[in-house]
C-alpha cells in the first residue's frame, strides 16, 4: 500500500533457465521465483546440499558469525523493507540458536521464512548427531512450521510459507528440511499459488462496523488515536496522517508504532505506556473515545488494566481476531485490515471540535516535556541521542538494543517515517539491535543506519562486527556506555533499595575492539568530543563504533512503575 | 462454566501437539480432549472440554482459529448436542458380589466385555455424568482399573440447521 513496501518480483527467466536436479536446487529455484535475493545464514552438515546449490545461483548470502546474528539481521532486513527476511541454518544447534530471534519476530509480527536443516528422515527420532526437534521447539513461537517429508510437497510448502509469513498478521514461518530431501532427486517445478484451507484473511471492515466507529468518533469530545506496529505492517501510515489531519484527533503511539506518525506533527502527543510521555499517558487516561489501530494492548502500554483509559469508549481495529478483547474489553471491535479500515474512515464525514482537547494536550507537553539535566561535567545519554538525530538530519534508520538506551532513542529521536525505527518491542531481546542494523544496511545500502546500543547489550552479539567489516557495511554503532545493565540498575535503585546485584558490568575497550575487527573506533566523554566523534563517524565510509561514556546513574523518565496505572507516572525519582 | 468445543483439523502429524500446546501456553484448561477421523478424508474432529467465562471461551476459540491446521471451531456448549463418552471399568467380583453387580449394571445398559474369575470388565457409553454415576456405584466393590475416552460430541441436526452463530466469525 505504501511506496516503501517493495513486492518481490518473480524472475521467470532465472527460474526457467535453471536446471533442477536435487531438492536443494529445487529449493534455490523456488526461492528465486519467490523473489528472494538475500539470505542470512550459517552453514553446517545438514544444510550442505543447500549451500552447494546456493553456490551457483544469484542469491546473496550473508554469512554471520552466529545464527542468532543471522536471524536478527533478517529481522532488520524485513523491518526496513516490509519483505520477508530469509534465514538458513543447519540442524540441531544451528536451528536452536535461531529460537530467540524466532520468538522475537513472533512477538513483533515480523515476516520471516526460516529454513533449517534436519538429519535424514531415517535418522529422525534416534538422537542422531546434531538432531533437534525444531518443529516441536518452535511450535509456540512461529505462525506455522513445516517439515518436508516428501520432495513433491516442497513447492507448495514454500509457497504457503511465504504466503503465511507475509499476509494477515505477519510472522515467522519455519521449514525444516531433512538432508535426504535436499540431497535427493527433484524435478523442475514452478512455484504454485498458495492455498491453505482454514487460513482466513480478514480484509475490509463491514460497512456497519465503520458506521459505528464513525458515530462514536462524532460524539467524542476528547478522542484519541492509539496507533501501533500494525499501521506499519499494513502500510497505513499515510492514511493515519490523513485521518488525523482531517479530523484533528491527537495521536499517541506504541514503541513499535514509532515512525508511523511524524513525531514533529503538532497532533502527536508522544509514545504512551511505561516510559511514555506525560501528555500521551494523560491523554489516554482522560480521553472519551480511544481509537486503537493495529495495537495489542501490551502490558507495557496499559499498566494496571483497571486504570487504563477508564472513561473511554474503546474501538479496536486489528487483523488478528484473537487480539480483540484479549487484554482489554472493547466496545467496538473490528477485525479487519487497518489500512482498508482507514480508507473507509476517510470516506465518511467526521465533524468534531477537538480544539480545546488538543490545546490541553499541547499544554501538558509544554508543562511536562521530556527533559533531563544537562551539565558540563557529564555526557548525558539523552544528549547523545539528540546529537545523533542532529548529525543524521533526523533521517537515519535507527535500530536499538534493549534497555535504557532503547527508551532514550524512542523518546529523543524524532522519527518521521515508517520503517525508520527498528527495535525489539515484545520479547525485549538484548543483542537484537546490532545484527538488525546489519540487516537493515544490507537492505538499504545507501541509507544511514545507526545502532543505538547499550554497553551490555552490544556484547551479546559483538561478533557480528566481523560480518559488517567483511561486507563493507557502514553501520554506525553508538554505544551509550554507562558501565551498567542500565535498566536493571534503574529498577534496583527504585524497587530494591539500590542493591545493584550483578548489574555492574565490565566491557572491553570498545575502541580497540573496533580496531581489532577492522572498524573505526572512537570515544567521547564530553559533549564536545561527542560532536566531534559524530562528525568523524558520519564522514567515514565504513563501520564505526563510538563509545559514548555517559553518566552512570541516569534514569529513564517518565516512568509508570510496574503494577501502577498510566495516570501514576513518576516524572523524577523522589529519594 | 463447562465448554465443549468441536474443532475440525487437518489430519497431519503434530496437530494434536499444536492444539494441546496452545492450551497449556495460554493457560487454558483442558478437561478432556478426543480426536478421531472426521467425515472427510484428511480431516479429524477434536472434541475439547474446557471451562471458563464467555470472554475466556471466545479467546480460546479465536486462538484455536489462528492455528493454521484448524479448519473450523464451533462452541457447542449451549446448543443441543449429542455428547458421549466411553469407559471401560474393571471391577473385582466374587460369587456373592456378582449378582449384586449385575443388578446395578442393568439400568445403565452397559456391555460386559470381559469376565474373569475375580473380575469383570464393563463397557459403558453415555454422558460424563452417567459414567461418573456408574463408577460411583461400582467403587465399593473394588475397582481395579478404569480407562475413559473423554467426551466426543456432535451438534444435533436441529441446532445445526437453525444456528451457526457460535462459530468464530473472523
Amino acid at each position: 500500500m505504501e511506496e516503501d513496501i517493495q513486492k518481490p518480483q518473480i524472475d521467470q527467466a532465472v527460474s526457467d533457465s535453471h536446471e533442477v536436479r536435487t531438492g536443494a536446487e529445487l529449493l534455490c529455484s523456488l526461492l528465486m521465483q519467490a523473489g528472494v535475493d538475500t539470505i542470512f545464514g550459517y552453514p553446517g552438515g545438514a544444510v550442505l546440499p543447500i549451500y552447494d546449490a546456493l553456490y551457483s545461483v544469484p542469491i546473496r548470502h550473508i554469512l554471520t558469525r552466529h545464527e542468532q546474528g543471522a536471524i536478527h539481521a533478517a529481522q532488520g532486513f524485513s523491518r526496513v523493507t516490509g519483505r520477508p527476511g530469509i534465514v538458513l541454518a543447519t540442524s540441531g544447534p544451528g536451528a536452536t540458536n535461531l529460537v530467540t530471534g524466532i520468538a522475537d519476530a513472533f512477538m513483533d509480527s515480523t515476516p520471516l521464512v526460516i529454513f533449517t536443516g534436519q538429519v535424514t528422515a531415517e535418522s529422525i527420532g534416534r538422537d542422531a548427531f546434531q538432531e533437534a526437534d525444531i518443529i516441536g521447539i518452535t511450535m509456540p513461537v512461529t505462525k506455522h512450521n513445516f517439515q518436508v517429508r516428501d520432495i513433491k510437497d516442497l513447492p507448495q510448502i514454500v509457497a504457503d510459507a511465504f504466503h503465511l509469513a507475509t499476509t494477515g498478521r505477519p510472522g515467522p514461518v519455519l521449514i525444516d528440511l531433512p538432508k535426504n530431501i535436499t540431497s535427493g532427486p527433484a524435478s523442475d517445478h514452478v512455484l504454485p499459488e498458495s492455498h491453505i484451507r482454514g487460513y482466513k484473511l480478514p480484509g475490509a471492515p463491514k460497512k456497519e462496523e465503520v458506521d459505528a466507529l464513525i458515530a462514536a468518533i462524532n460524539q467524542a469530545k476528547k478522542p484519541l488515536l492509539y496507533i501501533g506496529g500494525g499501521i506499519i505492517s499494513s502500510g497505513a501510515s499515510e492514511l493515519v496522517r490523513q485521518f488525523a489531519s482531517r479530523s484533528q484527533i491527537p495521536v499517541v503511539s506504541t514503541l513499535l508504532g514509532l515512525g508511523a506518525f511524524p513525531v514533529r506533527d503538532p497532533l502527536f502527543a508522544g509514545m504512551l505506556g511505561m516510559h511514555g510521555t506525560y501528555a500521551a499517558n494523560r491523554a489516554v487516561t482522560e480521553c472519551d473515545v480511544l481509537i486503537a489501530l493495529g495495537v495489542r494492548f501490551d502490558d507495557r502500554v496499559t499498566g494496571k488494566l483497571q486504570r487504563f483509559s477508564p472513561h473511554s469508549i474503546k474501538i479496536h481495529v486489528d487483523i488478528d481476531a484473537a487480539e480483540i478483547g484479549k487484554n482489554v474489553a472493547v466496545h467496538i471491535p473490528i477485525v479487519a485490515d487497518v489500512g482498508l479500515t482507514l480508507k473507509e474512515m476517510l470516506l465518511r464525514d467526521v465533524h468534531l471540535d477537538t480544539r480545546g482537547w488538543h490545546e490541553q494536550i499541547l499544554l501538558w507537553n509544554e508543562e511536562w516535556p521530556l527533559q533531563y539535566h544537562a551539565s558540563d561535567e557529564d555526557l548525558k545519554p539523552q544528549q547523545v541521542v539528540e546529537l545523533i538525530a542532529k548529525h543524521t538530519h533526523e533521517n537515519a534508520i535507527v535500530t536499538t538494543e534493549v534497555g535504557q538506551h532503547q527508551m532514550w532513542a524512542a523518546l529523543f529521536y524524532p522519527f518521521s517515517r515508517p520503517r525508520q525505527f527498528v527495535t525489539s518491542g515484545g520479547l525485549g531481546t538484548m543483542g537484537f539491535g546490532f545484527p538488525a542494523a546489519l540487516g537493515a544496511q544490507v537492505a538499504k545500502p545507501d541509507a544511514t543506519v545507526v545502532c543505538i546500543a547499550g554497553d551490555a547489550s552490544f556484547q551479546m552479539n559483538i561478533q557480528e562486527l566481523q560480518t559488517v567489516v567483511e561486507n563493507g557495511l557502514p553501520v554506525k554503532i553508538a554505544i551509550i556506555n554507562n558501565r551498567y545493565l542500565g535498566m536493571v540498575r534503574q529498577w534496583q535503585q527504585f524497587f530494591y533499595e539500590s542493591r545493584y546485584a550483578e548489574s555492574k558490568i565490565g566491557s572491553p575497550d570498545f575502541v580497540k575492539v573496533a580496531q581489532a575487527y577492522g572498524a573505526l573506533g572512537l570515544r567521547a566523554t564530553t559533549f564536545a568530543q561527542a560532536e566531534a566523534a559524530l562528525t568523524e563517524a558520519f564522514a567515514y565510509q565504513g563501520p564505526v563504533i563510538i563509545d559514548f561514556v555517559v553518566k552512570e546513574e541516569e534514569n529513564v523518565f517518565p516512568m509508570v512503575p510496574p503494577g501502577k496505572g498510566t495516570d501514576e507516572m513518576t516524572l523524577e525519582w523522589e529519594e | 462454566m463447562e465448554r465443549t468445543l468441536s474443532v475440525l483439523v487437518n489430519d497431519r502429524p503434530g496437530v494434536l501437539a499444536r492444539v494441546a500446546g496452545l492450551f497449556s501456553r495460554r493457560d487454558f484448561n483442558i478437561a478432556s480432549i478426543t480426536v478421531g477421523a472426521a467425515e472427510e478424508p484428511g480431516l479429524s474432529r477434536m472434541t475439547i472440554v474446557s471451562s471458563g467465562d464467555d470472554a475466556t471461551a471466545l479467546q480460546i476459540m479465536r486462538q484455536l482459529d489462528k492455528v493454521i491446521e484448524v479448519i473450523q471451531v464451533t462452541d457447542i456448549s449451549k446448543d443441543p448436542a449429542v455428547k458421549r463418552e466411553l469407559a471401560l471399568i474393571k471391577v473385582t467380583t466374587n460369587k456373592t458380589t456378582r449378582p449384586e453387580i449385575s443388578h446395578i449394571l442393568e439400568p445403565f445398559r452397559v456391555a460386559i466385555v470381559d469376565v474373569g474369575h475375580g473380575s469383570l470388565t464393563v463397557q459403558v457409553t453415555g454422558s460424563g455424568e452417567k459414567v461418573d454415576a456408574l463408577i460411583g456405584l461400582l467403587r465399593p466393590f473394588g475397582i481395579l482399573e478404569i480407562a475413559r475416552t473423554g467426551v466426543t460430541a456432535l451438534l444435533r441436526a436441529v441446532a445445526q440447521e437453525e444456528d451457526h452463530s457460535s462459530e468464530v466469525v473472523s
